[in-house]
């Protein structure tokens, strides 16, 4: 049972990740396509802050031992972790997946608005975003010459 | 087994998250799609909170429930798509693929140490040796900040240059939004102007969002917050002002080759503090070195407060500089790339009449 519940985490992390991969292959539509990565993004981001949580921990900003928090801390967890994993008294959680995760949804956002402006570009281009249409419309057009448009 | 409040509201909104995104997978809407995505961010943000992680859920709630749902409306606006019904043996293959490759996922993750196992490889070696350290070395109570912009300086230079060049890639391909500048300004509505709640809202409620976007800057070494949040948060006040007032407005108030100067500046302000740094004889970003013993010696000891407090001088400027330069080209680059989508607008607007 408790091997269950220090692993459903991931599971769920997983089932999410699957939904965003499952959204990207199957739906022709290049905007619902890039939902689906975003989907797939985050997943990773909550795998990543899932392996840096410490049981009992705090959010890692240094708070002095002495201070009604700390002790209030302190008091829920068992001497051997608070000795094996605390720093001057205080557990906090893995600050380093939060550092990475943090700078990746700001890139993440950014890259996505590349990928939507592409799509963009596409819709001027082909008359539609679906993946069909521009396959179809890709064999139509002889090589050299400009596509002309459906609409 | 004792009953955990911090794990049950894990596992109910890691739940609710599945759900969400199970919707967003389901429906054939794009809009219905995208406000759901602005669910699902701020559903994480929450979860994000319960796992310690204040700043990444700070981030999250800014970026993912704000700014992305914005691109993404104006990315449907102008492709004005909605998703076609999939047959159902195109959907056969991709849920094969995703059931085999999650169940092997799943397999492998079984031999992961146990969540929030204080002992696994993760968090005993390089994460505590950071929160040992940074009280000593950097002394920015706030560990994320050190973390993020001095012992990995390098690593988020590289991400600040990534998200100026997304910047650049997005005006390259949509434009600077010169479109909206030259278009005709809108008819008026005849029957009064509707809008007149909202405009008195934004007056009051975009000086509040750029104060807060200074607070979370300048305020990042102590609390939840940094140049990152603060650009995003900036750049929504921008972008309010012109869903309220019109692009036309913004642009005349803010100039996009003027947004654009600001984003190159950023990480130019960046980069020169590595400079600084190198040129001083120390490594590239070695905030140590940003300062000689004079300049240190100068600096009066009570200007952060405590007098009597040993301070990391340079350590607490090069952040304080390098969050400036984040702060610049964030917020400067989703303004500019706001401004090349929502200037592609009145073409999509001619096309539909």
């Amino acid at each position: 049972m408790t091997f269950l519940l220090q692993h459903l985490n991931y599971v769920a992390v997983i089932i999410l990740m699957m939904l965003g991969l499952f959204v990207t292959f199957s739906s022709g539509n290049l905007i619902k396509r890039m939902i689906g990565l975003a989907i797939f993004q985050t997943s990773t981001g909550l795998f990543f802050i899932s392996l840096g949580k410490v049981q009992g921990g705090t959010a890692a900003i240094t708070i002095s031992p002495a201070s009604p928090e700390a002790k209030a801390l302190a008091a829920q967890i068992d001497p051997v972790t608070l000795a094996q994993a605390g720093v001057n008294g205080v557990v906090y959680s893995n600050p380093l997946p939060h550092v990475l995760i943090l700078t990746a949804i700001v890139v993440g956002v950014a890259t996505l608005a590349v990928g939507l402006a592409i799509a963009v570009r596409i819709r001027e281009a082909y008359g539609s975003v679906e993946a069909a249409d521009i396959a179809a419309r890709d064999r139509v057009s002889l090589p050299g010459q400009p596509a002309e448009p459906l609409v | 087994m004792t009953f955990d409040p911090n794990l049950t509201l894990n596992f109910i909104l890691l739940a609710m998250l599945v759900i969400v995104a199970g919707f967003v997978a389901a429906t054939r809407s794009l809009l219905a799609a995208i406000i759901l995505m602005s669910v699902y961010s701020l559903v994480s943000a929450i979860w994000l909170v319960v796992m310690d992680a204040a700043d990444v859920a700070f981030t999250e709630a800014v970026v993912g429930a704000g700014v992305s749902t914005i691109i993404l409306l104006g990315a449907i606006l102008l492709t004005r798509g909605e998703v076609q019904k999939p047959k159902l043996s195109k959907l056969i293959f991709p849920a094969i693929a995703a059931v085999i490759s999650g169940g092997l996922l799943i397999y492998a993750a079984m031999d992961l140490p146990g969540f929030g196992d204080p002992a696994s490889p993760a968090n005993a070696y390089v994460g505590h040796s950071y929160l040992v350290s940074t009280p000593n070395e950097i002394g920015t109570p706030n560990i994320v900040t050190a973390v993020l912009s001095s012992y990995r300086g390098f690593d988020t230079l590289g991400e600040t240059v990534v998200v100026f060049a997304a910047g650049i890639g997005v005006a390259l391909l949509l434009g600077f939004g010169e479109r909206a500048a030259t278009a005709a300004p809108q008819p008026l509505d005849p029957s009064g102007d509707h809008n007149v709640v909202l405009r008195v809202a934004a007056r009051l409620l975009i000086p509040l969002i750029a104060l807060f976007a200074f607070y979370v800057q300048f305020h990042g070494d102590l609390g939840p917050g940094g140049g990152f949040q603060a650009g995003v948060i900036l750049s929504v006040a921008v972008i309010l002002h012109a869903l309220v007032f019109g692009l036309r407005e913004t642009m005349r108030a803010l100039k996009p080759g003027f947004v654009r100067a600001i984003a190159a500046l950023g990480v130019l302000l960046y980069a020169g503090v590595g400079i600084v740094c190198l040129t001083n004889g120390g490594a590239f970003l070695d905030y140590d070195f940003l300062f000689d013993r004079d300049t240190v010696d100068a600096i009066p000891s009570g200007l952060l407060g405590d007098p009597d407090a040993i301070h990391h001088w340079g350590q607490h400027f090069g952040i304080f500089f390098i969050e400036l330069g984040v702060l610049f080209t964030v917020a400067a680059t989703m303004v500019t790339i706001f401004y090349a989508f929502a200037g592609r607008a009145p073409d999509a607007q001619k096309e539909a009449r």
